[in-house]
């Protein structure tokens, strides 16, 4: 049953350009909803990876989304908008960054690791502010949409297939990942770290990896939103938005990667929704992450799971 | 005497005033058992802790087949063939039997950094984790869940997962605590057969299994050495009958 869940997802979405098309379903509005909640399923998915498979709670994990679109921006003021150039610097700038801080807020645990790494992406957002030249505090709204080799593949309708395709190809990665020598010796980490040491494991250097490529991917996501928003920010790198991958990632049930789907859908639907109304739609949606947390332990995804 | 496989010299720790190891001198010969023995809070676990890096003497040095392994972490250690049990269960309880003992087979022979193919395909950590499970008598275990076994089947892990590992010594921290008569026995059969792989430190409370098995005994009191050598030497120490031997 929940083997099916993933696939039934990605069918969904696939459907969604042709059903509109058809005009079986309304066009405009809905794609470009569920173009934004890939591209927040795809960063969401990746801090799913080391906080659902490692146990490492990042609370930091827009900072590579911010280096992403950053990329994009600071590029494309340079007049640079190929994506064999954008993808390749946004990767390893987020790489790079992960590799810094990481190997600091590893030297941590729980509590402190959280806070480690939230003090680092507020180093991002504040850097960010700092950069007069791409807007500042004001952030920057790009000139044109990053190309792949001349196409367009960011604009428009093709957007949405662009985020679909990484979106599926990362989920699958991530997968394949997580069933590896690699991903399973993460996963031993995270459920008893003594004893995998014991057996000869360098929890660090595995964990560290782990955060590399995590954040690698929330640096495509990151180039992703750019386009999408045709705009970045210091807001990008925020608590906020780090926050809002944690309950996305929560909601949709933690270790299971495709939840972050659901988790993105729901959270980016929250927003449309409670957004309009009030400004304080987190005070709305805590109690329903805590009682998420509290009925449905492995999330959305879980639902049709067997237990046990 | 051929050359030391592990030797512990002059070690000491303290936690405040508590001295847990007090100048504690251990020599363990290739192809033996040696057990540790003494009372509660003796310093045993402590010890065992300590030969193994996660906890950092205050000073005195380990040596590991002439290695100074003194300031290396858990990990190195255990990969220059250096095995423990733990003497709380700890095992990966979210995952089966078998895959508990094939990362032990990878932690030490092999390398995490392998994103492609599946860990539970892997033929060449299969048979030697399913070698090793047999070996407990865990085979028939090996597709349930860690922490779904029983009390006993647990203790049984714990020593299959050091048995993975194909170490040059092992730690044991009482791998009899907790098991009923029968699984006690066969353990101390196994534990007999395994003499001839690999040399042993047996930290146990059995004060009858140790005398069977071991061939060489270090009495802990108070975290020192008061008494070591032969078993029956130790038995008629009247040091080690005073602290230990006589109160049981
Ligand atoms: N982390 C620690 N901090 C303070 N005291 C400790 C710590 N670990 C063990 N002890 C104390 O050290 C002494 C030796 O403990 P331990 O080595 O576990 O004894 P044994 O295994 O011989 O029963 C005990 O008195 C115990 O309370
Ligand atoms: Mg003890």
């Amino acid at each position: 049953m929940n083997r099916a869940l993933p696939w039934a997802i990605f069918a969904a979405l696939a459907l969604v350009p042709l059903l509109s098309a058809l005009g079986v379903i309304p066009g405009g509005y809905l794609p470009l909803l569920l173009g934004r909640v890939m591209v927040f399923a795809l960063a969401a998915m990746s801090l799913d990876f080391i906080l659902g498979i490692g146990g490492l709670v990042s609370f930091g994990h827009a900072a590579p989304l911010a280096i992403g679109a950053y990329a994009v921006a600071i590029l494309d003021a340079n007049n640079v908008q190929d994506a064999l150039v954008v993808i390749p610097v946004a990767v390893l700038a987020a790489g790079l960054f992960a590799l810094a801080t990481g190997a600091v807020a590893l030297r941590t645990r729980g509590v402190n690791f959280i806070m480690i790494t939230l003090a680092f992406a507020q180093m991002v957002y504040f850097a960010a502010g700092s950069l007069a030249d791409y807007g500042g505090d004001d952030g920057y709204t790009l000139y044109s949409r990053t190309t792949l080799a001349g196409w367009k593949v960011f604009d428009g309708r093709a957007f949405y297939l662009t985020a679909l395709i990484t979106l599926f190809l990362a989920w699958l990665f991530l997968r394949m990942l997580a069933a590896s020598r690699f991903g399973r010796t993460l996963a031993g980490i995270r459920q008893n770290r003594p004893r995998m040491a014991a057996m000869g494991f360098n929890a660090y250097a595995v964990e560290l990896a782990a955060l590399v490529i995590a954040a690698m991917i929330a640096a495509i996501a990151g180039v992703l939103l750019a386009n999408e928003a045709e705009f970045v920010s210091p807001a990008y790198a925020g608590w906020a938005r780090s926050g809002d991958l944690m309950v996305m990632v929560i909601l949709g049930g933690v270790g299971s990667l495709h939840g972050a789907i659901l988790g993105a859908l729901l959270v980016v639907l929250a927003q449309e929704a409670l957004g309009g109304l009030t400004s304080h739609w987190p005070l709305v949606f805590g109690p329903a992450l805590v009682l998420a947390v509290l009925f449905l332990r492995h999330g959305i995804a879980g639902i049709g799971a067997r237990r046990g | 005497m051929a050359e030391a496989l592990l030797k512990v010299e002059a070690l000491s720790k303290h936690f405040g005033a508590l001295r847990v190891s007090d100048r504690v001198d251990l020599t363990l010969a290739p192809a033996t058992i040696h057990a540790v023995i003494g009372p509660n809070g003796a310093g045993k676990t402590t010890l065992i802790h300590q030969i193994c890096g996660t906890l950092r003497p205050d000073s005195g040095r380990i040596l590991l087949a002439g290695e100074d392994i003194t300031r290396l972490p858990p990990h190195r250690r255990a990969r220059r063939g250096l095995a423990r049990s733990f003497q709380i269960t700890s095992l990966l309880t979210e995952m089966t039997v078998l895959e508990n003992a094939m990362l032990a087979v990878l932690g030490v022979h092999g390398s995490a950094f392998a994103f492609v193919r599946p860990l539970a395909q892997s033929g060449t950590l299969r048979a030697p984790a399913l070698e090793a499970l047999d070996r407990v008598g865990l085979a028939d275990r090996a597709a349930r869940l860690a922490g779904s076994l029983s009390h006993g089947e647990k203790r049984q892990l714990e020593l299959a997962l050091a048995l993975a590992a194909t170490p040059r010594v092992m730690l044991l921290d009482e791998p009899l605590a907790g098991a009923g008569p029968e699984e006690a026995a066969r353990l101390i059969g196994l534990l007999a057969t395994l003499r001839d792989h690999c040399a042993i430190i047996l930290v146990e409370h059995d004060v009858d299994a140790v005398f069977r098995l071991a061939d060489a005994v270090t009495v802990l009191a108070q975290g020192r050495v008061i008494a070591h050598g032969a078993p029956d030497a130790v038995r008629a120490d009247p040091a080690a009958r005073a602290a230990y031997l006589g109160e049981d």
